[in-house]
Formats: C-alpha cells, structure tokens, sequence
C-alpha cells in the first residue's frame, strides 16, 4: 500500500516560533521520506538538542532526540548494528559544529551510509539567541550584547575536510529544492550531510528571508542571494579514481564553500562514491555482516547461550 | 610439604618481562600448579621498572602474598625495588655485570625512593650493597652472566646472531629459574612452543636458548631449597588474563557491539573482542561483535545507545576519566529505559591519577553518575572467574529491568593472570526481559506504556508496527515530551519503582555473598575478595575465625540481606582498596551501622593477603587503630 505524505506527519504540537525556517525542513523530510516509501519502521530520525531538536518528534517514523551534540554518536550506533535503516541526523549549527564539532570529523572518517542535516540558523535558538558557531566574525544578532567575536566555521568546508562523500547545501524556504537534496543525501552510498541554511525570525535578524531573497533593506542588493549549483556548469562528482580528479573536485568545492554575501550557492558541493563506505571496511573482515547484522543475530534459544566459546576456552586450557 | 612459592621477574618496561612470566606461568600451570599472577607497571612505553610476580601452589590461592621466594632481575632497578622481599632460603638470579652499579646511576629511580634507599642501605647504596642486605637475611645469590650464556651459546650452535640478543634475557630467566626449581625440561619446551605456537623460527630459537640455559642453571646452582614437581592436575583448568573473563562473558552471552575509547585498565577487554570479531554460534553461520575505536567515550556511549536501541546487546568498556565523560548519556538511557553495559575497570584517581594502578575509588562515583534521579544498577565482581558469569547477569538485569548496568572492575582484576575452573557457558542463562520480537498491524504500540510491572514491552528500531519516540526530554507513554506534571509524577514513579522491584526480584546470594559470619567480620566489594579468603584460611589454620560478606550488588543497596546477614556480627571490618571507605560510607548510610575498623590501600598496588592477615592479627590482638593504611609493594 502506498505510504502518503500524511502518514508521515504525527499529531504532535509543534511549539516552533511562527515563521520559523524549521518548518520547511521537516516538510522536506517528510516529503522526502513518502518520495521514496521508505517503510516507515524502517528509518529512524536521530536528532539533537535545540529547536531543530525536536523534529524528531514531528516526523512519523522512529524518533530519538538525543543530547546536545551527540546526535550522530547514537545514529552511527544504531546504523552500525542495523544497516537495513535508513538513518537520518539532524540537529543544530550549535549541536554538530559547536559541541558536537568532534564527532562531525570522526564521522566524516568513517563514512557510514546515513544522512546528516544541519539547521544553521547562525544562533543558538533554544538558549535565546546566543552567537552560534557559523554566525559570522563581528556580527551582532539580536540578542547578541556585543558583537560576535569569533570567526565562524565552514559547515561545507569542515564536511569536505573530514571526508563526508556527499556534501551540499539547501535553504529551508525552498522546500523542493530541500526534498530533493535529502533524497539525493538519502540515496547517496556512504555519510551525506547537508547544511540547510535556516532563517530564525526570533533571534536572527541579519540572516532574514527577506535577507537571502536580496529584499532587506540594510544592503542594497537587489537580485535573490541563493542560486542553484546545478543551474550553472558545476560538476560535483568525483567521477574515477585518480588523485587528480579527487583533488581537483576538493579544491573546487572547498572554494565554492567560501562564496558568500552577494552571492549564495545551494545545491551539491560535492560527492564520493568511490571511497569505501564504512560497512564495506567492515565485510572486509567480517565477510557476513551484511547478511547478519549484530540486530539480526541469534543469541540465545530457549534461555540458552547459542555462542560457542569452546575454541578459545581450548586454547586458555593447561 | 605442600608448594606455595612466588616468582619475581622484573625489567625496563617493553623488555619482553610479560612474555617471560607468560611462559612461566603456563609451564608451572601445565603441570597442574595453581597460578596468581599480577603485573605492575609504569605509565609508560619504555624504560620505566615493570614487573610480574607469579604465584604457585599447589593448593588453591587467590593472592599474592608480600614476599618473594625467587628472583629474576636483568636491571639494577629490579634489585633495589624488591631486594627486601625475598624470604630466607629463597634466591636472587641476578646478572652478574650489575654489582658495582649504584643507584645514583639508575636514572629511572626517582629521588623520593633514592633517599629511602640510602636510609635503609646506607649513602650511596650499591647493588652490591642491597644483596648483602638479602645475604643476610638468608637469600641465595645466584649470579649470572646473561651475556656470556648468549656468546656461549652462539659459539657452540654457531649461530653468531644470538650474541646480541638481549630480548632473549626473558627466557633465559625463565629457564634458569625453572631449572634451579628442577622443574622437569619438557614442561618449559612445551610452553615456550605454545606461546610461539604461530612463529615456528622464533619458538625454536627460544627452545635452544632454553635448553642451554635450563641446563646451566641445574649444574650450577642445584642447591635450592625450593623445587616444582609435577603435582595432580586437575581437569577442566584454563590460564586466563583478567580482562578476558568479561569478553568472554560478552561473548558468550550475546554482546555484539562493543563501540570504546583507548584507556588503561580496560581496552585491553576491547582489543581482545576485535581479534575475535567472528564468534562461532551453534549449529548456524557466524556472528560478529563489532567493535568501533571512537573519538572519545562521549561517542563510545551514545554509539552503545544507539547499538541497544536495534536490540542489539552492547555495552563499552572504560575507565575512570572515560566514564566521567560518560555520565550525561548515562541518565540518557536511565529515562529512555535503554539496557546497555558499562564495564567499569576502575585505576587510582582523580584526575588521571595513577593511570596505570589499581584502585577503587570510583563506586560512589559509578552510583551516583549523571544528574538527576534514574534508576541504574551497580553491580562488582570479586574475581576474575566471577567476572565471567557477573557479565552475562549484567546484560540480564539491564533488559530485565530495562536500565543502564555498571559492571565494576579494577585493574587488580585486569592485569592478573590466574588458573580457574573453565568457564562453563551451560551455566549462563539468558533473559532478554520484555523485548518484541513481534508486533501485529494495528498494535498502537507505545514504547513507556503504562503496566502493573511498570515495565514497557520494549520494540526495537526495524521492528515493524513498533515504531517508537525516545527523548531525554520527561515523556508520555508514546515517548513524547510533556512537561504535564502529573505526567511527570507517574513517569518519575514508573522508572524509580525500579530500584525496588531489583532488590525485590533479585536473588539474595547475587545480591551479597557470606562466606561465613563470625563475631568479626570484613565486608567488602570487587577485587579484595581474593586476598581476603586467602588471609581468612591462614588465620583459619591458628583457629581464628573471621566471616565474611562480599557485597555484588551496590546500587540499589541490599539493606535487607545486609541487615540480616550483619544481624549478629559485632566488629564490622572494611575492607577496601580506596581513602575513604566508600562502602563504608554506604553501610553509615544504609544500615545506620559504622564499620569498626577499615583496611584501607590507596598506593595504586593491589593488596596481599599477608597484608590482610596482619591487620587483622593486629585488629584481634587490640593494638589495631581504627584505620588501617596498607602499604606493600613496589
Ligand atoms: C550539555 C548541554 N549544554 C547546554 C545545553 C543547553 N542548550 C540547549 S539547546 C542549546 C543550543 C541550541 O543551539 P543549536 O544547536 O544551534 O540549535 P537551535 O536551537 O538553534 O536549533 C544549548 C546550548 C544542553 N542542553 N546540554
Ligand atoms: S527561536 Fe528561532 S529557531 Fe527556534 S523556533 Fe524560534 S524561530 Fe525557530
Ligand atoms: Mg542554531
């Protein structure tokens, strides 16, 4: 039976502010997730702590809300031991790029195949609008008493550099463009992460709709700042395997990351399917995982251990 | 007469010490000796004072004892480390170039241990010096010249290549002890060929050495008053290094995902359940524990989580400073009702402390981590046999009850080597509590719902018509946040009830074990167990009589059993390997009792029985003071 969009929404209340950018972003998951009919026991929504926290809740497949920036420690945990499920993490630019910032690299090594959706809002939205990790350098959001003074982190750039395989941007008010850029992280072999640029009415009052759309009054830019990577020649894919071709795809994506201000492109920086995902490393060594996950496993029948440790118990035996 | 004899074999660290007393103790296993071996070492790579004492008997033991019967030192550090210990009649096999180094030279002797030495050798004490003192006492010196045995020994093989080998000092010290021992030569061949079982050159090469060595040390020095004969062997024993007693209980009880950060006393429980990532299961194709090295604890126990969440059984393995990183994500899967282990191998703290020592300091801690009030369970091995059956109860108390288990270890118990019974995995039963296997369409499945047990049937992620929300935000019963206080009143009440419901459904003698009550008792936790029944038979033999209770369970605490058990005891001792008698504390607290007297150790080394068995003579003879600081060891 076909699954509909609606069969993916819960009834839960959602308590975000009116007009916030989270909204679009968990209506492209949830049209992404019916686009593809993924069952819904089948995938599971890890998210972590903020106003991008909650998704989770809002999205009716499995959900776990996690801790404050440990969101993708239990989805690689849960993908690891049940690679049938489609994972997906998402959190807050503060979650994965500020406290989580370390396992954002370590799992940019490993290159599981699960996607990771950062909602970069340039604040701290659940704490009041402090100054979030991708704020830029001497900005003063709102709430801020003074203005930023850290230089801000490249979401695209610190994804490419840890070795993410899929590395894209979207913007939360362009819910198609977004639908198709999970679906596109979803269905990508290895570790995709997509930096969803996410105007926060409340607190944010630099990075505004009006803002990407070139209407704010402040600067005097009058085209739309976000364009479409995939409107203009850029190829992001590393199509073989030579070191050339890797580089030249790294360095034109990590360039690409630096382009901001009047100019904002969304869409695929940059993809890999040629280096080894994760569970393959893993089949290397243990050639049935794949067909026998841990979840799968046969541990017990009737009360009984089925494991046989009788060939190690030999060979301790004096 | 019965046998009880201790070896010492010490060295810079990374000179192969370990190796040497692994052979050691295999030969002396093989012949159907009982073991207890411990190794102690710096935190360091290379250079700093390891060493290995091995204790054989011919009766069951559980200890080390504080002195040494034969001695094996390659380094002048060895000799002013230990030089003290040795018991009259017993022997230092020492290399003979050493005497006239002072201790002024040895760089690694740090300077607290140097003015030590020289108020007990005298200013600038020499080797020389510390044998003269162990003459004295009655020791045999027996030196050798571990480089001339090695340029003999290519000379008449012709094998010039071996002159050089200093690695080879470790077998020579083992065949040259074993043959002072006149234990008979096969036995060593055949260790040294087990050991070297996968490098058929190198067992060779050591088997020479051996013979030559073992030899040499017969015609030598045949005058020992010590000696290993084969004794009866008794069936079903295997040698096992303390760590591997909670990975094979991981194995065997079903354990498969094992995500864990680097740290002393514990990875060595990890890297032993990677070399055996496929694990053979009865009458089906294999599984496999996967096991992930993460970027920190943090990730290790959130990785875990996630694990328990596919109904996997997981669990990691650390130490203290990696489970203080830990203790958020601990309350985490207190109020998401998540069964996961958390193999605690405890070392001296705080801070990074003594990071290769033992110590147990970190039970309080282990009760009261993560903020806020969820229910967990602690719960201790005593040995490294125990450990083995411990770890298959933990994994069924956490899916019984549906709450994270710490399972408390030390590296007492990591890093000793002993003989036990093998483990009989027919003895292990497994409960996996109210996990689903199953759920129909239509099941309206709400994962906290409400029932008379106040457990939840538990789905799993992937079960179809289960899916279900976690959050570690309080909840409904479909897993959703609420902050309705009434919702919060019967939430808080489902998961606390708990700690009742353990202590209720538990059964009294995995709770707290008697060994026996008396007058005066010891109560104690973990590994001072085993110290403990070796000082308790020594005074049994002068009809002393002492009882004694290990307490397993710590949290929730079993003031019931305890109450009753302690009913008609009047001197409580305590036993504990900490500063301030953290069971102890839990006693004031729970049974309004104070414990009257303590022994305490808090040096980083393990206690002996010896040092037990003084303290308590001291307790019963009344000159005992209420705290007692044991201090033994190098
Ligand atoms: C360990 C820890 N420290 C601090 C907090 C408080 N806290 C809650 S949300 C948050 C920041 C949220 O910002 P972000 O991740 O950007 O998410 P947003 O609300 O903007 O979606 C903080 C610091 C916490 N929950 N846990
Ligand atoms: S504070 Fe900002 S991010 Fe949070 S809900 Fe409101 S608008 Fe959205
Ligand atoms: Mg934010």
């Amino acid at each position: 039976m076909e699954l509909k969009l609606g069969d993916y929404k819960t009834e839960v209340h959602n308590d975000w502010c009116p007009g916030c950018g989270d909204f679009g972003i968990v209506n492209a998951i949830q049209m992404s997730l019916a686009e593809m009919q993924i069952p819904r026991h089948k995938a599971a929504i890890f998210s972590g702590i903020g106003c991008s926290g909650k998704t989770s809740h809002f999205i009716n497949v499995n959900g776990v809300h996690t801790l404050h920036g440990r969101v993708l420690t239990f989805a690689q945990g849960a993908k690891l031991t049940n690679p049938d499920l489609t994972v997906i993490a998402a959190g807050g630019d503060g979650d994965g790029l500020g406290i989580g910032a370390g396992h954002f690299v370590a799992a940019g090594r490993r290159n599981l195949d699960l996607t990771y959706i950062i909602f970069n809002n340039g604040v701290y939205g659940l704490t009041k609008g402090q100054a979030s990790p991708t704020l830029k350098l001497g900005e003063k959001t709102k709430s801020l008493p003074s203005p930023n003074t850290n230089y801000s982190v490249n979401p695209i750039g610190l994804a490419i550099a840890s070795g993410f395989t899929f590395v894209a941007r979207s913007y939360a008010y362009d819910v198609r463009h977004l639908k198709d850029t999970i679906t596109a992280a979803v269905k990508h072999k290895g570790l995709s992460f997509i930096d969803v640029l996410q105007p926060c009415p409340t607190y944010n009052d630099i990075n505004t709709r009006d803002w990407y759309a070139g209407m704010d009054e402040v600067t005097k830019v009058t085209k739309p700042r976000i364009y479409k990577l995939n409107e203009t020649d850029y190829d992001p894919v590393v199509h073989y395997d030579e070191e050339n071709e890797l580089n030249q795809k790294l360095t034109q994506a990590l360039i690409k990351s630096l382009e901001w201000g009047d100019k904002i492109p969304i869409g695929i920086f940059y993809k890999n399917e040629i280096i080894s995902q994760y569970d393959k490393r893993i089949t290397d060594k243990i050639p049935n995982y794949l067909e026998n996950p841990p979840a799968s496993q046969t541990i017990s029948e009737n009360g009984n251990p089925s494991t046989d440790i009788s060939e190690i118990l030999n060979s301790l035996s004096v | 007469m019965s046998t009880d004899i201790s070896w010492l074999i010490g060295g810079p660290q990374g000179s192969g010490v370990e190796s040497a007393a692994n052979i050691f103790s295999k030969a002396c296993a093989s012949m159907g000796y009982h073991i207890f071996g411990k190794r102690e070492f710096y935190s360091n790579i290379k250079g700093e004072h390891s060493y290995f004492t091995v204790r054989v008997s011919d009766s069951i033991i559980r200890s080390n004892v504080d002195n040494v019967t034969l001695m094996v030192a390659f380094d002048a550090e060895t000799i002013f480390r230990h030089y003290s210990e040795i018991i009259q009649n017993g022997a230092i096999i020492y290399d003979s170039d050493l005497v006239q180094t002072s201790a002024d030279e040895v760089h690694t002797i740090d300077a607290p241990y140097k003015s030590r030495l020289a108020k007990h050798l005298g200013p600038k004490p020499t080797i020389q010096n510390a044998l003269d003192f162990a003459k004295n006492n009655g020791a045999k010196l027996y030196p050798i010249s571990f480089k001339t045995i090695l340029s003999n020994m290519a000379d008449e093989t012709n094998n010039p290549r071996i002159k050089g080998m200093a690695r080879m000092y470790n077998v020579l010290g083992v065949s040259v002890s074993l043959g002072i021992l006149k234990m008979p030569p096969k036995t060593l061949l055949d260790a040294i060929g087990s050991i070297f079982a996968k490098k058929q050159a190198i067992a060779d090469l050591n088997k020479n050495a051996a013979t030559y060595s073992y030899n040499y040390a017969t015609a030598k020095f045949p005058d020992f008053a010590f000696t290993l004969n084969p004794t009866s062997k008794s069936q079903n024993t295997i040698l096992v290094q303390g760590y591997q007693g909670t990975a094979l209980g991981k194995m065997a009880c079903g354990c498969r995902f094992q995500p864990y950060y680097p740290i002393t006393p514990a990875s060595d429980e990890s890297v032993f359940l990677e070399s055996n990532e496929i694990v053979n299961v009865k009458d089906d194709r294999p599984g496999s524990t996967i096991v992930v090295q993460t970027e920190d604890e943090i990730s290790a126990i959130g990785m875990t989580i996630g694990g328990a969440l596919t109904g996997t059984r997981s669990a990691t393995c650390t130490s203290g400073p990696g489970f203080s990183l830990m203790a958020e994500a601990l309350g985490w899967a207190g109020i998401n009702e998540v069964p996961i282990v958390v193999t605690l191998y405890q070392r001296s703290g705080p801070s990074t402390g003594l990071p290769t020592r033992h110590g147990q300091d970190d039970l309080l801690f282990a009760i009261h981590a993560g903020h806020g009030e969820f229910p967990k369970i602690v719960y201790a091995s005593g040995d490294v046999e125990e450990s083995f059956y411990d770890t298959a109860r933990c994994f069924n108390y956490s899916e019984q009850y549906q709450l994270p288990v710490i399972h408390m270890m030390d590296k007492f118990l990591a890093s000793s080597v002993v003989t036990c019974k093998r483990f009989d995995v027919d003895k292990i039963k497994i409960n996996r509590g109210k996990l689903l296997e199953k759920l129909e369409p239509g099941a309206n499945y709400k994962r906290f719902a409400f029932t008379d047990d106040n457990l939840s049937p538990r789905s799993k992620l992937g079960l179809e018509n289960g899916i279900f929300w976690n959050t570690g935000d309080e909840s409904d019963e479909a897993g959703h946040i609420t902050e309705d206080p009434e919702m919060r009143i019967k939430m808080m009440d489902k998961r606390q009830s708990k700690l009742d419901y353990v202590l209720k459904t538990i059964p009294d003698d995995e709770q707290a074990v008697s060994f026996g009550i008396e007058e005066i008792s010891i109560i104690s936790w973990g590994s001072p167990k085993g110290p403990i029944l070796d000082a308790i038979d020594l005074l049994k033999k002068e009809n002393i009589k002492i009882g004694f209770i290990q307490v397993k369970l710590l949290h929730p605490f079993p003031k019931d059993r305890l109450g009753y058990l302690f009913k008609n005891v009047k001197t409580i001792i305590d036993v504990e390997s900490n500063h301030v008698g953290q069971l102890g504390e839990l006693i004031k607290q729970n049974l309004q009792r104070t414990p009257n007297y303590y022994i305490l150790k808090y040096t980083g080394r393990t206690m002996t029985s010896t040092e037990i068995y003084d303290s308590i003579k001291n307790i019963i003879a009344n000159k005992a003071k209420a705290r007692q600081v044991l201090t033994h060891g190098a």
